[in-house]
């Protein structure tokens, strides 16, 4: 069975009542006679001898196929009997063979039903309001949870904000300021043109401090700690509940919200709008830079015309953005963590649902923003 | 003492074995022998190394020192296609099953069919039911996850796999481990079944010491870097050396062993096989 030279199992039908059975009747050297063997017809009236004599070996897969062969014949109606089997080949047919029968007795398993396509609609939609509902009630319990902590300040757990503002907020500055710099030059640089065509050069300001101020920068930095830290939360959750981590804590009398969740939202409340100060100042520069360069508009020039033209207002809007998307982030994050159930496969894609909501529920915030900004003309 | 058995019939042999994990010394000259269609127990205190030594036995770990030999091969300067054509020829029973978490558990029994087989998929389908049942699951367990079965359906099914391709040598990691006593006593029956069955050899470890009683041949006893005895449990219970004695002196190891005598006075008297043990 072991040896590289292959000895196949055979099957021949040499006069219509007399099969002859040879080689290794197993799982490896099986595949070429499987199809044979449904095929194979004896005549219903006479005896039928299968001759055994030169089978080499026979595992469980091959005794399977035989005993299913024989059975078939039967079924036919044909007499079949087997000469010359070795003896331990004898009695492992023979426990294949009544656990086969064991097995008939019982119904076969039902296969899922697969649904039609409407009902799969159906299916989806529950679900998601399924998890709506779940997402709210979550929402619920860790404001209930935050409000309790914050009225009994001593339970604040300090050690763990202080951890996750460093690991979700100062150590994401280099990326957060390279990307909103990038921000800055590309806007700049698309504006040029129109600009220099109406000799309008020092508009550049306007263009640059309005859009990253309101939009880009605390929106691009919402995006980036969402696949950075939302993901994270979502993973590190995720495997614990696997582990069995969460349902110990628990036990322990230890609220997982508390511990692991609040600490979070807290300290993402707190770096996201930092990021996003960091973000409209690396965007503005990368605006400055990039109008130097292409439109001859000095820094004092783009300064001055940008104190003028940016009101506080515009800053401030798009920094008190900045709370919320984080607590989207947050929240949405470790939700998709306690989600989590079986194994390694959901964390993942745990993972990837928490990324992907959160994206799109921070645009879809940044889009009710602005409808609220503008009802009220801010 | 017994008779020196012929070296086809040796199935693992470990000679001077030394492992070390960084300044710490594991096994220091582990010399052990396992004979065909044997059920062998490696036991020890926890860290002993157990462990270890059956990683070391399936490839997964190489020792510092010392020659390995499992189904004759010597496991020193393995190739790739050498290693793959002997990993196929034994199975192993993890402590935790090692069940694939993304596949079903009849996915999960067919997988070796599947991947060394090139039997069609029905076939495989109809071979991973049937060694599930044999293994003592319902049918229906065939269409749920890994992540849905308690510890016991997680070992049959683990042992399903690890029998599906019908090994000369099979190695359980705590069989019994964290199972409550029904489920154990079925396990255990399905080790000696197996073993009736067909000529399967077995390796266990374990600190079950009813599995110990009841089911293995011999019984190594893994202390201080070292084999300190290897025999029947009768045996070992008359040894003098203390690692052995430590085993066998504590109130669990006396009440296994009254367990035992009482099961051999009942199997006397009624004259049959006692299926199951009460606890
Ligand atoms: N990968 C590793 N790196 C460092 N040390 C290890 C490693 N694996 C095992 N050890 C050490 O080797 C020793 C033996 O471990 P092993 O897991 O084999 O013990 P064991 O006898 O199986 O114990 P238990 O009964 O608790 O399972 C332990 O002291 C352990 O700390
Ligand atoms: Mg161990």
């Amino acid at each position: 069975m072991t040896s590289p030279t292959s000895d196949p199992a055979v099957l021949t039908q040499s006069t219509p009542s007399l099969i002859s059975l040879s080689g290794a009747w197993t799982a490896r050297e099986l595949a070429a006679i499987v199809p044979q063997a449904r095929l194979l017809r004896v005549p219903g009236d006479a005896p039928v001898v299968a001759e055994c004599g030169r089978i080499t070996a026979l595992d469980t897969a091959g005794a399977w196929v035989l005993q299913s062969l024989l059975l078939r014949l039967q079924r036919d109606g044909a007499k079949v009997t087997l000469t010359n089997l070795a003896a331990p080949f004898e009695k492992l047919l023979a426990t294949v063979t009544s656990q086969a029968r064991e097995q008939s007795q019982r119904p076969g398993v039902v296969a899922a039903r697969i649904p039609g396509r409407l009902e799969a609609v159906g299916l989806r939609v529950a679900a998601a309001g399924e998890q709506l509902v779940a997402l709210l009630a979550f929402i619920g319990e860790s404001a209930v949870a935050l409000v309790r902590v914050i009225s009994h300040p001593r339970q604040i757990r300090w050690r763990p904000i202080a951890f996750n503002i460093r690991s979700g907020g100062l150590e994401a500055v280099p990326i957060v300021a390279l990307l909103s710099f990038m921000l800055g030059v590309v806007v700049a640089y698309q504006g040029a043109d129109q600009l220099r065509h109406y000799g309008a050069n020092i508009f550049v300001a306007d263009l640059v401090g309005l859009s990253i101020l309101r939009e880009f920068g605390p929106l691009i930095t919402a995006i980036i700690i969402a696949g950075r830290s939302g993901s994270a939360y979502a993973a590190q959750i995720g495997t614990m509940a696997v582990t069995e981590e969460i349902d110990a804590m628990r036990t322990l009398g230890i609220a997982p919200i508390e511990l692991l969740v609040l600490p979070k939202v807290i300290a993402l409340v707190i770096a996201l709008p930092l990021l996003t100060v960091c973000a409209d100042i690396a965007g503005v520069v990368g605006g400055m830079v990039m109008a130097k360069a292409q439109l001859d508009v000095g820094y004092p020039e783009f300064l001055d015309r940008f104190l003028k033209a940016i009101s506080v207002t515009s800053y401030v809007v798009g920094i008190g953005k900045a709370p919320v998307f984080a607590a989207i982030i947050s929240a949405v994050g470790c939700f998709q963590g306690f989600r989590t159930q079986g194994g390694a496969d959901s964390v993942g894609r745990q993972t990837t649902v928490a990324v992907v909501q959160t994206i799109f529920l921070v645009i879809v915030a940044d889009g009710l923003f602005s409808v609220a900004f503008s009802a009220l003309d801010l | 003492m017994e008779p020196t058995p012929a070296p086809s019939d040796i199935v693992v042999a470990m000679q001077g074995v030394v492992t070390r994990f960084g300044a710490h010394v594991v096994h220091d000259g582990v010399n052990l022998e396992v004979r065909r269609s044997e059920i062998y127990a490696i036991v020890g205190g926890s860290g002993s190394g157990k462990s270890t030594l059956l990683r070391e036995m399936i490839l997964l770990h190489r020792p510092d020192s010392g020659s390995i030999r499992v189904l004759g091969v010597d496991l020193a300067g393995l190739d790739d296609e050498a290693a793959l054509a002997l990993r196929q020829r034994f199975g192993v029973l993890f402590q935790h099953g090692g069940l694939f978490g993304s596949l079903s558990v009849l996915e999960n029994v067919g997988l070796p069919l599947r991947e060394h087989t090139r039997l069609d998929g029905a076939l495989i389908d109809e071979l991973a039911l049937l060694r599930l049942e044999m293994a003592g699951l319902a049918p229906d367990v065939g269409a749920q996850f890994p992540s849905e079965l308690s510890g016991g359906m997680m070992k049959r099914a683990s042992l399903a796999r690890a029998l599906v391709l019908d090994p000369e040598l099979l190695f359980l990691d705590e069989p019994t481990a964290g199972l409550d006593p029904q489920s154990a006593d079925g396990v255990d029956d399905l080790v000696r079944r197996l073993r009736d069955q067909s000529r399967l050899t077995i390796v266990m470890i374990t600190h079950d010491l009813d599995l110990l009683w009841q089911v293995a041949d011999r019984v190594a006893v893994l202390a201080d870097g070292r084999v300190q005895g290897v025999g029947s449990m009768a045996e070992l219970h008359r040894s003098a050396n203390q690692a052995v004695r430590r085993f066998f002196d504590g109130p669990r190891g006396r009440a296994a062993e009254e367990q035992q005598d009482r099961l051999v006075r009942a199997r006397d008297g009624a004259g049959r096989e006692v299926a199951s043990r009460p606890r």
